[in-house]
Protein backbone atom coordinates (compact mmCIF):
# COMPACT_ATOMS: atom_id res chain seq x y z
CA UNK A 1 0.00 0.00 0.00
CA UNK A 2 1.39 3.63 -0.78
CA UNK A 3 1.47 6.10 1.30
CA UNK A 4 -0.97 8.08 -0.44
CA UNK A 5 -3.42 5.27 -0.60
CA UNK A 6 -2.95 5.53 3.53
CA UNK A 7 -3.01 9.36 3.66
CA UNK A 8 -6.36 9.49 1.63
CA UNK A 9 -8.16 6.55 3.63
CA UNK A 10 -7.32 8.89 7.21
CA UNK A 11 -8.47 11.84 5.99
CA UNK A 12 -11.90 9.69 4.88
CA UNK A 13 -12.42 8.32 7.85
CA UNK A 14 -11.99 11.44 10.16
CA UNK A 15 -14.23 13.51 7.63
CA UNK A 16 -16.59 10.78 7.86
CA UNK A 17 -16.14 10.88 11.75
CA UNK A 18 -16.54 14.69 11.30
CA UNK A 19 -19.90 14.51 9.66
CA UNK A 20 -21.39 11.81 12.14
CA UNK A 21 -20.52 13.88 15.05
CA UNK A 22 -22.31 17.18 13.37
CA UNK A 23 -25.30 14.68 12.17
CA UNK A 24 -25.86 13.84 15.85
CA UNK A 25 -25.51 16.99 17.41
CA UNK A 26 -27.85 18.23 15.56
CA UNK A 27 -30.05 16.41 17.60
CA UNK A 28 -31.87 14.97 13.48
CA UNK A 29 -31.38 11.54 15.13
CA UNK A 30 -35.26 9.74 15.63
CA UNK A 31 -33.72 8.25 19.03
CA UNK A 32 -33.63 10.28 21.73
CA UNK A 33 -29.79 10.54 22.40
CA UNK A 34 -28.03 13.44 23.91
CA UNK A 35 -26.29 15.44 21.40
CA UNK A 36 -22.54 15.92 23.37
CA UNK A 37 -21.83 11.96 22.74
CA UNK A 38 -19.72 11.99 19.79
CA UNK A 39 -17.38 15.11 19.46
CA UNK A 40 -15.83 15.10 16.59
CA UNK A 41 -12.16 14.66 15.42
CA UNK A 42 -11.86 18.79 15.60
CA UNK A 43 -12.61 18.98 19.10
CA UNK A 44 -11.24 15.27 20.61
CA UNK A 45 -7.95 15.39 18.69
CA UNK A 46 -6.94 19.22 21.02
CA UNK A 47 -8.02 17.59 24.00
CA UNK A 48 -5.77 14.48 22.85
CA UNK A 49 -2.85 16.64 22.20
CA UNK A 50 -3.61 18.44 25.71
CA UNK A 51 -4.23 15.41 27.47
CA UNK A 52 -1.54 13.38 26.27
CA UNK A 53 1.27 14.74 28.18
CA UNK A 54 -0.19 14.74 31.29
CA UNK A 55 -2.53 11.64 32.46
CA UNK A 56 -3.33 9.96 29.11
CA UNK A 57 0.00 9.72 28.39
CA UNK A 58 0.82 8.02 31.81
CA UNK A 59 -1.95 5.91 31.02
CA UNK A 60 -1.19 5.02 27.51
CA UNK A 61 2.92 4.08 28.68
CA UNK A 62 1.36 1.78 31.46
CA UNK A 63 -0.60 -0.14 28.65
CA UNK A 64 2.29 -0.08 26.20
CA UNK A 65 4.20 -1.46 28.56
CA UNK A 66 2.02 -4.11 29.57
CA UNK A 67 1.21 -5.19 25.41
CA UNK A 68 5.44 -4.97 24.61
CA UNK A 69 6.18 -6.87 28.02
CA UNK A 70 3.30 -9.60 27.15
CA UNK A 71 5.08 -9.76 23.21
CA UNK A 72 8.27 -10.02 24.57
CA UNK A 73 6.98 -13.25 26.88
CA UNK A 74 4.70 -15.02 24.27
CA UNK A 75 7.53 -14.98 21.76
CA UNK A 76 9.99 -16.05 24.62
CA UNK A 77 7.86 -19.03 25.74
CA UNK A 78 6.17 -20.11 22.30
CA UNK A 79 8.97 -19.83 19.66
CA UNK A 80 11.10 -22.58 21.62
CA UNK A 81 7.79 -24.65 22.75
CA UNK A 82 6.52 -24.42 18.78
CA UNK A 83 10.30 -25.48 17.65
CA UNK A 84 9.96 -28.63 19.79
CA UNK A 85 6.61 -29.48 18.61
CA UNK A 86 7.39 -28.93 15.52
CA UNK A 87 10.42 -31.04 15.25
CA UNK A 88 9.10 -34.01 17.11
CA UNK A 89 6.23 -36.07 15.82
CA UNK A 90 5.50 -37.82 19.08
CA UNK A 91 5.76 -34.61 21.26
CA UNK A 92 2.84 -33.09 18.95
CA UNK A 93 1.19 -35.92 18.78
CA UNK A 94 0.79 -35.64 22.79
CA UNK A 95 0.20 -31.79 22.91
CA UNK A 96 -1.60 -31.22 19.89
CA UNK A 97 -4.86 -32.40 21.38
CA UNK A 98 -4.86 -30.08 24.15
CA UNK A 99 -3.60 -27.07 21.71
CA UNK A 100 -6.47 -27.68 19.41
CA UNK A 101 -8.87 -27.42 22.95
CA UNK A 102 -7.52 -24.49 24.46
CA UNK A 103 -6.59 -22.56 21.17
CA UNK A 104 -10.35 -21.76 20.26
CA UNK A 105 -11.43 -20.48 23.95
CA UNK A 106 -11.76 -17.04 24.07
CA UNK A 107 -9.21 -15.58 26.45
CA UNK A 108 -11.07 -12.84 27.62
CA UNK A 109 -13.65 -14.75 29.12
CA UNK A 110 -10.55 -15.69 31.78
CA UNK A 111 -10.20 -12.33 32.99
CA UNK A 112 -12.14 -12.30 36.02
CA UNK A 113 -10.59 -15.17 36.58
CA UNK A 114 -6.92 -14.05 36.27
CA UNK A 115 -7.82 -11.01 38.56
CA UNK A 116 -9.02 -13.51 41.33
CA UNK A 117 -5.46 -15.15 41.10
CA UNK A 118 -3.75 -12.34 40.85
CA UNK A 119 -5.18 -9.30 41.96
CA UNK A 120 -4.64 -5.81 41.46
CA UNK A 121 -1.26 -4.62 39.06
CA UNK A 122 0.56 -5.54 35.85
CA UNK A 123 0.56 -9.21 36.22
CA UNK A 124 -2.67 -10.46 35.64
CA UNK A 125 -3.20 -8.11 32.13
CA UNK A 126 0.11 -9.48 30.66
CA UNK A 127 -0.64 -12.90 31.80
CA UNK A 128 -4.02 -12.28 29.87
CA UNK A 129 -2.14 -11.13 26.92
CA UNK A 130 0.64 -13.41 26.78
CA UNK A 131 -1.84 -16.51 27.09
CA UNK A 132 -3.67 -14.82 23.44
CA UNK A 133 -0.29 -14.48 21.77
CA UNK A 134 1.06 -17.49 22.87
CA UNK A 135 -1.13 -20.06 21.33
CA UNK A 136 -1.04 -17.71 17.92
CA UNK A 137 2.94 -18.04 18.09
CA UNK A 138 3.21 -21.69 18.78
CA UNK A 139 0.50 -22.47 16.32
CA UNK A 140 2.20 -21.27 13.37
CA UNK A 141 5.66 -21.53 14.76
CA UNK A 142 5.11 -25.65 15.11
CA UNK A 143 3.62 -25.40 11.70
CA UNK A 144 6.48 -23.45 10.01
CA UNK A 145 9.05 -25.91 11.74
CA UNK A 146 6.99 -28.85 11.12
CA UNK A 147 6.67 -27.81 6.94
CA UNK A 148 10.42 -27.82 6.52
CA UNK A 149 11.18 -29.88 4.04
CA UNK A 150 13.25 -33.13 4.44
CA UNK A 151 15.65 -32.26 1.75
CA UNK A 152 16.33 -28.78 3.35
CA UNK A 153 17.14 -30.19 6.50
CA UNK A 154 19.39 -33.16 5.54
CA UNK A 155 21.34 -31.13 3.07
CA UNK A 156 22.07 -28.87 5.68
CA UNK A 157 22.65 -32.17 7.86
CA UNK A 158 25.85 -33.20 5.32
CA UNK A 159 27.19 -30.03 5.46
CA UNK A 160 28.20 -30.62 8.70
CA UNK A 161 25.31 -29.24 10.71
CA UNK A 162 24.61 -30.45 14.13
CA UNK A 163 21.51 -29.85 16.45
CA UNK A 164 22.88 -26.55 17.07
CA UNK A 165 23.70 -25.20 14.00
CA UNK A 166 20.54 -26.85 12.41
CA UNK A 167 18.96 -24.35 15.00
CA UNK A 168 20.63 -21.33 14.58
CA UNK A 169 20.94 -21.52 10.50
CA UNK A 170 17.57 -23.28 9.67
CA UNK A 171 14.82 -23.62 12.71
CA UNK A 172 15.23 -20.13 13.70
CA UNK A 173 15.30 -18.25 10.48
CA UNK A 174 12.48 -20.45 9.33
CA UNK A 175 10.48 -19.26 12.50
CA UNK A 176 10.86 -15.78 12.47
CA UNK A 177 7.88 -14.68 9.81
CA UNK A 178 5.91 -17.02 11.56
CA UNK A 179 6.40 -15.26 14.68
CA UNK A 180 6.28 -11.90 13.33
CA UNK A 181 2.95 -13.02 11.29
CA UNK A 182 1.31 -13.98 14.21
CA UNK A 183 2.20 -10.72 15.94
CA UNK A 184 0.90 -9.34 13.43
CA UNK A 185 -2.85 -10.46 13.09
CA UNK A 186 -2.96 -11.14 16.86
CA UNK A 187 -1.82 -7.56 18.31
CA UNK A 188 -5.08 -6.04 17.43
CA UNK A 189 -6.48 -8.91 19.38
CA UNK A 190 -4.22 -8.25 22.30
CA UNK A 191 -4.61 -4.42 22.70
CA UNK A 192 -8.39 -5.10 22.92
CA UNK A 193 -8.10 -7.67 25.30
CA UNK A 194 -6.03 -5.07 27.35
CA UNK A 195 -8.84 -3.42 27.21
CA UNK A 196 -11.13 -5.66 28.86
CA UNK A 197 -8.43 -6.37 31.55
CA UNK A 198 -7.71 -2.62 32.07
CA UNK A 199 -11.79 -2.16 33.31
CA UNK A 200 -11.08 -4.90 36.12
CA UNK A 201 -9.27 -3.69 39.78
CA UNK A 202 -6.86 -1.28 37.90
CA UNK A 203 -6.14 2.84 38.05
CA UNK A 204 -3.75 2.63 35.51
CA UNK A 205 -3.82 2.41 31.68
CA UNK A 206 -5.90 3.19 28.99
CA UNK A 207 -8.92 0.68 29.36
CA UNK A 208 -9.35 2.70 33.05
CA UNK A 209 -8.95 5.93 31.92
CA UNK A 210 -11.50 5.55 28.69
CA UNK A 211 -14.06 4.00 31.31
CA UNK A 212 -13.21 6.63 33.86
CA UNK A 213 -13.93 9.85 31.65
CA UNK A 214 -16.93 7.82 29.58
CA UNK A 215 -19.03 6.73 32.72
CA UNK A 216 -17.61 8.58 35.68
CA UNK A 217 -16.49 12.15 34.53
CA UNK A 218 -19.12 12.31 31.88
CA UNK A 219 -15.54 14.23 29.42
CA UNK A 220 -16.39 12.55 26.52
CA UNK A 221 -13.69 14.84 24.94
CA UNK A 222 -11.31 13.32 26.92
CA UNK A 223 -12.93 9.77 26.77
CA UNK A 224 -12.40 9.75 22.95
CA UNK A 225 -9.35 11.08 23.55
CA UNK A 226 -8.45 8.22 25.40
CA UNK A 227 -10.07 6.04 22.59
CA UNK A 228 -7.79 7.81 19.82
CA UNK A 229 -4.97 6.99 22.44
CA UNK A 230 -5.89 3.19 22.55
CA UNK A 231 -6.50 3.01 19.06
CA UNK A 232 -2.50 4.79 17.70
CA UNK A 233 -1.53 2.54 19.77
CA UNK A 234 -2.51 -0.95 17.71
CA UNK A 235 -1.92 0.80 14.80
CA UNK A 236 1.52 1.59 15.73
CA UNK A 237 2.02 -1.60 16.97
CA UNK A 238 0.62 -3.54 13.80
CA UNK A 239 2.89 -0.98 11.65
CA UNK A 240 5.95 -1.85 13.57
CA UNK A 241 5.53 -5.44 13.75
CA UNK A 242 4.88 -4.62 9.56
CA UNK A 243 8.13 -2.90 9.29
CA UNK A 244 9.86 -5.38 11.29
CA UNK A 245 9.07 -8.13 9.05
CA UNK A 246 9.90 -6.13 6.30
CA UNK A 247 13.23 -5.47 7.65
CA UNK A 248 14.02 -9.38 9.09
CA UNK A 249 12.53 -11.17 6.61
CA UNK A 250 13.57 -9.60 3.76
CA UNK A 251 13.19 -12.43 1.70
CA UNK A 252 9.14 -12.69 1.53
CA UNK A 253 9.04 -9.80 0.06
CA UNK A 254 11.27 -9.94 -3.16
CA UNK A 255 9.75 -10.17 -6.76
CA UNK A 256 9.63 -13.39 -7.59
CA UNK B 1 37.23 -45.05 -1.44
CA UNK B 2 33.95 -46.46 -0.89
CA UNK B 3 33.52 -49.99 0.75
CA UNK B 4 30.05 -51.41 1.18
CA UNK B 5 30.44 -54.89 3.34
CA UNK B 6 27.53 -56.59 3.05
CA UNK B 7 24.59 -53.91 3.72
CA UNK B 8 21.34 -54.52 4.04
CA UNK B 9 18.55 -52.24 4.84
CA UNK B 10 14.90 -51.78 5.46
CA UNK B 11 12.72 -48.91 6.43
CA UNK B 12 11.16 -49.84 9.52
CA UNK B 13 8.03 -52.00 8.69
CA UNK B 14 9.33 -52.22 5.15
CA UNK B 15 10.65 -54.71 3.02
CA UNK B 16 14.84 -54.69 2.92
CA UNK B 17 15.78 -52.47 0.37
CA UNK B 18 19.41 -54.45 0.06
CA UNK B 19 20.30 -57.48 1.70
CA UNK B 20 24.10 -58.64 1.77
CA UNK B 21 25.11 -55.90 -0.98
CA UNK B 22 28.52 -55.18 -1.60
CA UNK B 23 30.50 -52.67 -3.54
CA UNK B 24 33.43 -51.06 -3.96
CA UNK B 25 34.52 -47.30 -5.27
CA UNK B 26 37.93 -46.71 -6.15
CA UNK B 27 39.35 -42.91 -5.66
CA UNK B 28 38.24 -40.35 -8.34
CA UNK B 29 35.97 -42.72 -10.21
CA UNK B 30 32.79 -41.71 -10.97
CA UNK B 31 29.69 -44.00 -10.66
CA UNK B 32 26.09 -43.57 -11.96
CA UNK B 33 23.62 -45.16 -9.91
CA UNK B 34 20.21 -45.78 -12.45
CA UNK B 35 17.26 -47.59 -12.19
CA UNK B 36 13.71 -47.04 -11.44
CA UNK B 37 12.11 -45.05 -8.68
CA UNK B 38 11.62 -46.94 -6.02
CA UNK B 39 14.43 -49.30 -5.85
CA UNK B 40 16.29 -47.69 -3.13
CA UNK B 41 19.04 -45.80 -5.21
CA UNK B 42 18.43 -42.96 -3.07
CA UNK B 43 18.77 -44.71 0.10
CA UNK B 44 22.67 -45.76 -1.15
CA UNK B 45 23.26 -42.22 -1.63
CA UNK B 46 21.90 -40.89 2.09
CA UNK B 47 23.70 -44.14 3.39
CA UNK B 48 26.76 -43.18 1.50
CA UNK B 49 25.97 -39.50 3.49
CA UNK B 50 25.72 -41.20 6.98
CA UNK B 51 21.99 -39.53 6.80
CA UNK B 52 20.94 -43.30 7.28
CA UNK B 53 22.43 -46.70 8.89
CA UNK B 54 22.57 -49.86 7.53
CA UNK B 55 20.68 -52.40 9.21
CA UNK B 56 23.59 -54.95 8.91
CA UNK B 57 26.70 -54.63 7.49
CA UNK B 58 28.84 -51.73 7.20
CA UNK B 59 29.57 -48.67 4.81
CA UNK B 60 32.90 -47.70 5.17
CA UNK B 61 34.50 -44.53 3.30
CA UNK B 62 38.43 -44.25 3.50
CA UNK B 63 38.36 -47.14 5.75
CA UNK B 64 36.54 -45.48 8.32
CA UNK B 65 32.94 -46.74 9.04
CA UNK B 66 30.36 -44.10 7.90
CA UNK B 67 28.06 -43.51 11.29
CA UNK B 68 26.91 -40.18 10.80
CA UNK B 69 27.45 -36.77 7.88
CA UNK B 70 31.54 -36.80 6.90
CA UNK B 71 32.49 -33.62 7.05
CA UNK B 72 34.47 -34.32 3.19
CA UNK B 73 31.52 -35.93 1.50
CA UNK B 74 29.46 -33.16 -0.47
CA UNK B 75 25.91 -33.81 -1.09
CA UNK B 76 23.59 -32.31 -3.78
CA UNK B 77 19.82 -33.53 -3.64
CA UNK B 78 17.24 -32.49 -6.59
CA UNK B 79 15.73 -29.61 -5.22
CA UNK B 80 15.06 -27.77 -1.94
CA UNK B 81 18.23 -28.22 -0.54
CA UNK B 82 18.97 -23.89 -0.71
CA UNK B 83 17.74 -22.00 2.57
CA UNK B 84 14.75 -19.76 0.90
CA UNK B 85 15.47 -16.82 3.60
CA UNK B 86 19.37 -16.68 2.40
CA UNK B 87 20.37 -15.03 -0.51
CA UNK B 88 22.46 -17.10 -3.33
CA UNK B 89 26.13 -15.72 -1.99
CA UNK B 90 24.95 -16.69 1.90
CA UNK B 91 23.40 -20.03 0.32
CA UNK B 92 27.32 -20.47 -1.11
CA UNK B 93 29.46 -19.70 2.05
CA UNK B 94 26.61 -21.86 4.27
CA UNK B 95 28.90 -24.53 4.47
CA UNK B 96 31.80 -22.27 5.32
CA UNK B 97 29.70 -20.87 7.99
CA UNK B 98 29.14 -23.90 9.74
CA UNK B 99 32.36 -25.11 9.57
CA UNK B 100 33.47 -22.08 11.06
CA UNK B 101 30.58 -22.38 13.62
CA UNK B 102 32.39 -25.90 15.01
CA UNK B 103 35.47 -25.22 14.20
CA UNK B 104 37.67 -28.05 12.75
CA UNK B 105 36.59 -30.85 15.69
CA UNK B 106 36.84 -33.61 12.67
CA UNK B 107 33.38 -34.22 13.63
CA UNK B 108 31.19 -31.53 11.65
CA UNK B 109 34.24 -29.80 9.79
CA UNK B 110 37.52 -31.23 8.87
CA UNK B 111 39.96 -31.40 11.15
CA UNK B 112 43.60 -30.50 11.11
CA UNK B 113 42.62 -27.57 8.04
CA UNK B 114 43.20 -24.02 9.18
CA UNK B 115 39.95 -22.40 9.18
CA UNK B 116 39.21 -21.20 5.66
CA UNK B 117 38.40 -17.58 4.39
CA UNK B 118 34.70 -17.29 4.30
CA UNK B 119 35.16 -14.65 2.06
CA UNK B 120 37.33 -15.60 -0.16
CA UNK B 121 36.21 -19.33 -1.24
CA UNK B 122 32.61 -17.61 -1.28
CA UNK B 123 33.80 -15.75 -3.81
CA UNK B 124 36.05 -18.19 -5.83
CA UNK B 125 32.86 -20.66 -5.96
CA UNK B 126 30.34 -17.78 -7.30
CA UNK B 127 32.81 -16.67 -10.11
CA UNK B 128 33.68 -20.00 -11.08
CA UNK B 129 29.93 -20.89 -11.13
CA UNK B 130 29.07 -17.76 -13.02
CA UNK B 131 26.99 -16.57 -9.69
CA UNK B 132 28.30 -13.02 -9.25
CA UNK B 133 26.03 -11.56 -10.62
CA UNK B 134 22.96 -13.02 -9.25
CA UNK B 135 24.47 -13.50 -5.27
CA UNK B 136 21.96 -11.12 -3.64
CA UNK B 137 19.20 -12.84 -4.82
CA UNK B 138 16.69 -15.14 -3.17
CA UNK B 139 16.70 -18.87 -4.41
CA UNK B 140 12.82 -17.63 -5.55
CA UNK B 141 14.27 -15.55 -7.81
CA UNK B 142 16.56 -17.94 -9.28
CA UNK B 143 16.03 -19.99 -12.64
CA UNK B 144 16.19 -23.61 -11.82
CA UNK B 145 19.62 -23.91 -13.23
CA UNK B 146 20.96 -20.87 -10.99
CA UNK B 147 19.93 -22.89 -7.86
CA UNK B 148 21.42 -25.80 -8.86
CA UNK B 149 24.90 -23.96 -9.96
CA UNK B 150 24.14 -22.41 -6.51
CA UNK B 151 23.96 -25.80 -4.67
CA UNK B 152 27.35 -27.01 -6.18
CA UNK B 153 28.99 -24.18 -5.21
CA UNK B 154 28.09 -24.56 -2.12
CA UNK B 155 28.55 -27.80 -1.62
CA UNK B 156 32.06 -27.76 -3.68
CA UNK B 157 33.49 -24.84 -1.35
CA UNK B 158 33.74 -27.60 1.06
CA UNK B 159 36.69 -28.99 -0.76
CA UNK B 160 35.03 -32.04 -0.45
CA UNK B 161 36.72 -35.61 -1.52
CA UNK B 162 33.63 -37.53 -2.16
CA UNK B 163 30.57 -35.98 -4.32
CA UNK B 164 26.94 -37.58 -3.73
CA UNK B 165 24.15 -36.32 -6.00
CA UNK B 166 20.60 -37.20 -5.69
CA UNK B 167 19.12 -36.77 -9.53
CA UNK B 168 20.42 -33.35 -9.38
CA UNK B 169 19.19 -31.67 -12.75
CA UNK B 170 15.81 -34.21 -13.17
CA UNK B 171 14.09 -30.46 -12.68
CA UNK B 172 15.90 -28.98 -15.60
CA UNK B 173 14.87 -28.26 -18.67
CA UNK B 174 17.25 -30.16 -21.42
CA UNK B 175 20.12 -27.64 -22.50
CA UNK B 176 20.87 -26.49 -18.85
CA UNK B 177 20.66 -29.79 -17.88
CA UNK B 178 23.83 -30.41 -20.46
CA UNK B 179 25.11 -27.93 -19.60
CA UNK B 180 25.06 -28.66 -15.99
CA UNK B 181 25.96 -32.44 -16.86
CA UNK B 182 29.31 -31.01 -18.79
CA UNK B 183 30.20 -28.60 -15.89
CA UNK B 184 30.01 -31.69 -13.87
CA UNK B 185 32.88 -33.04 -15.77
CA UNK B 186 35.07 -30.38 -15.70
CA UNK B 187 34.32 -29.78 -11.93
CA UNK B 188 34.58 -33.19 -11.36
CA UNK B 189 38.39 -33.28 -13.63
CA UNK B 190 39.44 -30.00 -11.58
CA UNK B 191 38.66 -31.23 -8.26
CA UNK B 192 39.78 -34.63 -8.83
CA UNK B 193 36.03 -36.06 -6.60
CA UNK B 194 35.03 -38.96 -6.70
CA UNK B 195 31.79 -38.93 -7.78
CA UNK B 196 28.37 -41.08 -7.58
CA UNK B 197 25.20 -39.53 -9.15
CA UNK B 198 22.26 -41.10 -8.39
CA UNK B 199 19.16 -40.83 -11.39
CA UNK B 200 16.49 -42.33 -13.44
CA UNK B 201 17.97 -40.89 -16.71
CA UNK B 202 19.46 -43.28 -18.76
CA UNK B 203 21.59 -40.58 -20.71
CA UNK B 204 22.52 -38.61 -17.88
CA UNK B 205 24.04 -42.17 -16.09
CA UNK B 206 25.74 -42.78 -19.94
CA UNK B 207 27.12 -39.88 -20.14
CA UNK B 208 28.31 -39.33 -16.40
CA UNK B 209 29.02 -42.59 -15.18
CA UNK B 210 32.48 -44.51 -15.68
CA UNK B 211 30.83 -47.58 -13.77
CA UNK B 212 27.24 -47.37 -14.03
CA UNK B 213 25.03 -49.49 -10.89
CA UNK B 214 21.93 -50.85 -12.41
CA UNK B 215 19.21 -51.34 -10.22
CA UNK B 216 16.55 -53.18 -11.65
CA UNK B 217 17.32 -57.04 -12.40
CA UNK B 218 19.14 -57.36 -9.11
CA UNK B 219 21.72 -54.88 -9.17
CA UNK B 220 24.80 -55.32 -11.92
CA UNK B 221 27.59 -53.33 -12.97
CA UNK B 222 28.47 -51.60 -16.20
CA UNK B 223 31.56 -50.66 -17.20
CA UNK B 224 31.33 -47.45 -19.36
CA UNK B 225 34.92 -46.89 -20.24
CA UNK B 226 34.34 -43.69 -22.94
CA UNK B 227 32.87 -41.61 -20.45
CA UNK B 228 33.76 -37.97 -19.30
CA UNK B 229 34.17 -35.85 -22.33
CA UNK B 230 31.52 -33.74 -23.03
CA UNK B 231 31.87 -35.08 -26.93
CA UNK B 232 31.17 -38.61 -25.57
CA UNK B 233 27.31 -37.46 -26.14
CA UNK B 234 27.87 -37.33 -29.88
CA UNK B 235 29.19 -41.15 -30.12
CA UNK B 236 28.73 -43.89 -31.14
CA UNK B 237 29.51 -45.83 -28.23
CA UNK B 238 27.17 -43.54 -26.06
CA UNK B 239 24.34 -44.25 -28.14
CA UNK B 240 24.71 -48.36 -27.69
CA UNK B 241 25.04 -48.19 -24.23
CA UNK B 242 21.74 -45.91 -24.03
CA UNK B 243 20.15 -48.84 -25.92
CA UNK B 244 22.25 -51.36 -23.96
CA UNK B 245 20.29 -50.01 -20.59
CA UNK B 246 16.87 -49.14 -22.23
CA UNK B 247 16.57 -52.87 -22.81
CA UNK B 248 17.83 -53.98 -19.49
CA UNK B 249 15.85 -51.30 -17.07
CA UNK B 250 12.58 -52.29 -19.13
CA UNK B 251 13.13 -56.01 -18.25
CA UNK B 252 13.91 -55.37 -14.75
CA UNK B 253 10.45 -53.21 -14.66
CA UNK B 254 8.84 -55.64 -16.42
CA UNK B 255 10.55 -58.54 -13.90
CA UNK B 256 9.87 -56.38 -10.92
CA UNK B 257 6.34 -56.14 -11.74
CA UNK B 258 5.93 -59.71 -11.74
CA UNK B 259 8.09 -60.24 -8.84
CA UNK B 260 5.55 -57.75 -6.69
CA UNK B 261 2.68 -59.22 -8.23
CA UNK B 262 4.11 -62.82 -7.39
CA UNK B 263 4.78 -61.47 -3.70
CA UNK B 264 8.35 -62.85 -3.36
CA UNK B 265 10.17 -59.75 -3.54
CA UNK B 266 11.23 -59.96 -0.24
CA UNK B 267 12.62 -63.36 -0.72
CA UNK B 268 14.85 -61.89 -3.76
CA UNK B 269 18.22 -62.75 -2.61
CA UNK B 270 20.01 -59.14 -4.16
CA UNK B 271 16.85 -57.75 -2.76
CA UNK B 272 16.83 -54.35 -4.77
CA UNK B 273 12.66 -54.52 -4.95
CA UNK B 274 10.54 -51.92 -3.58
CA UNK B 275 8.60 -51.79 -6.33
Amino acid sequence: MSRRALLLGTVVLLAAWQTLSWIVSAGVLPFRAQTNILPGPLVVFPVFFQQFPRALGQHFLVSLWRVLASMALSVALAVPAGLVMGQSQRLNRLLAPLVYLTYPVPKVVLVPVVVLFFGVGDAGKIFVITLILFFQILVLVRDAAANLRAELIQSVRSLGAGRRALFLYVYLPASLPAVLTALRVSVGTAVAVLYVAELYATQQGLGYYIFLEGSTLLDYPAMYAGIVAMALMGLGLYFAVDGLEHWLCPWEFVDR
Amino acid sequence: MIDLNSVSFAYPGGRPIFSDFSWRVERGETWAVLGPSGFGKSTLLYLLAGLRAPTSGEVCIEGQVVRRPRPRTGLILQDFGLLPWATCEQNVSLGLRIHGYYGPDGKHAPAGLPPASVRERTEHWLARLGLTSVRRQYPSQLSGGQRQRTAIARTLALEPDLLLMDEPFASLDAPTREGLQNLTLELQAEQRLTTVVVTHSIEEAAFLGGHILLFGQGIETIPNPGAGTAAYRGSQEYYELCDRLRARMGAGAAAAEAATAAESAASSPVGARLA
